[in-house]
């Protein structure tokens, strides 16, 4: 009896420590595309804007490898990694690029604003490649392989500290 | 100009980021054919909304989920079978995405802690039985 006394409160000690766990370990709420190391879903997208050339998954197999970004005007962490994406751009990284639900003008202005260091962009507007390639969100960033196999992806915005990272993942990819 | 930026993120992110564009055609219509709908519904109530992450993309008023209802109701009406959709969604996004947990080691927990639990409810009324008796 007197030992069983205590079960109460050791289940009750045991939900803090949970709680409090969770409190000091926010949980990871980003969902990765399960497609990492297998070949881009086929796709052919018509071109976000006039002038610029559309996307289609073979472009992204040309033999060196590319980074696939997944962006949108109204999106302001898109905004905030452009900075990020102009420096890759100016180490010599091919972008091309995938516009959500984004109207060509839109884009037009966003670029203009905050420059453009894509290749290539296709045109997404019910979000159906996106999907497709099992991506959650806005910004992403694929890292693809020159026979056009996804080798990594970043979630969320590219940081001035992330490029490091992805110009690393894209040397792998070599 | 970064911080501003950076500083710009922050009020942002509580708000719900949204595009200009209408929802998908078959985001909030109803397929003509009621037993496609029927089907649809079933799977839609299901598949978890990637934004909001504790609702159904049937419940959710997130713009990837009206295209991944969208996405459903295409596939259906073109004579896919809902087991089909969904197989394809967890190729991309994992087990996850289902409100059906398979049954695999990793959720074997969550299929035995229910006779677990009332176990463990005998064993500690277990002593007040006795004493009575």
């Amino acid at each position: 009896m007197s030992r069983a006394r205590f079960i109460p409160l050791i289940v009750f000690a045991l939900i803090v420590v949970a709680v409090a766990w969770r409190l000091a370990v926010p949980r990871d709420d980003r969902v990765a595309s399960r497609l990492e190391g297998q070949q881009l879903p086929s796709f052919a997208l018509p071109p976000a804007l006039l002038g610029k050339s559309g996307l289609r998954s073979g472009d992204l197999a040309q033999g060196t490898p590319r980074l696939l970004n997944i962006f949108a005007s109204w999106c302001v962490p898109c905004a905030a990694e452009a900075p990020a994406l102009m420096e890759l751009m100016r180490r010599g990284v091919a972008i091309d690029a995938i516009a959500i639900r984004d109207r060509p003008e839109d884009v037009a202005v966003f670029l203009a604003q905050h420059g453009d260091p894509f290749t290539r962009i296709g045109s997404d507007a019910g979000s159906r490649v996106q999907i497709a390639l099992g991506s959650s969100g806005v910004p992403e960033t694929f890292v693809i392989d020159g026979r056009g196999v996804i080798r990594a992806q970043h979630i969320g915005p590219i940081m001035p500290q992330d490029v490091a990272g992805i110009l690393m993942a894209l040397e792998d990819a070599k | 100009m970064k911080r501003a930026l950076f500083a710009l993120l922050l009020i942002a992110a509580p708000l719900h980021a949204d595009s200009d564009l209408p929802p998908s055609r078959w985001a909030n219509e109803q397929l003509p054919n009621a037993r496609q709908e029927a089907a649809a519904t079933v799977l839609m109530q299901e598949i978890r909304c990637l934004v909001c992450q504790g609702q159904s993309i049937a419940d959710s008023d997130a713009e990837l989920a009206g295209d991944m209802r969208a996405l459903v109701r295409e596939r259906i009406a073109r004579g896919e079978r809902p087991e089909a959709v969904r197989a394809w969604l967890i190729e991309r996004y994992g087990a996850w995405v289902s409100y059906r947990p398979p049954l695999e080691p990793l959720s074997w927990p969550l299929w035995v802690a229910p006779v677990g639990l009332l176990a463990l409810g005998g064993w500690l009324l277990r002593g007040r039985f006795r004493k009575r008796a």
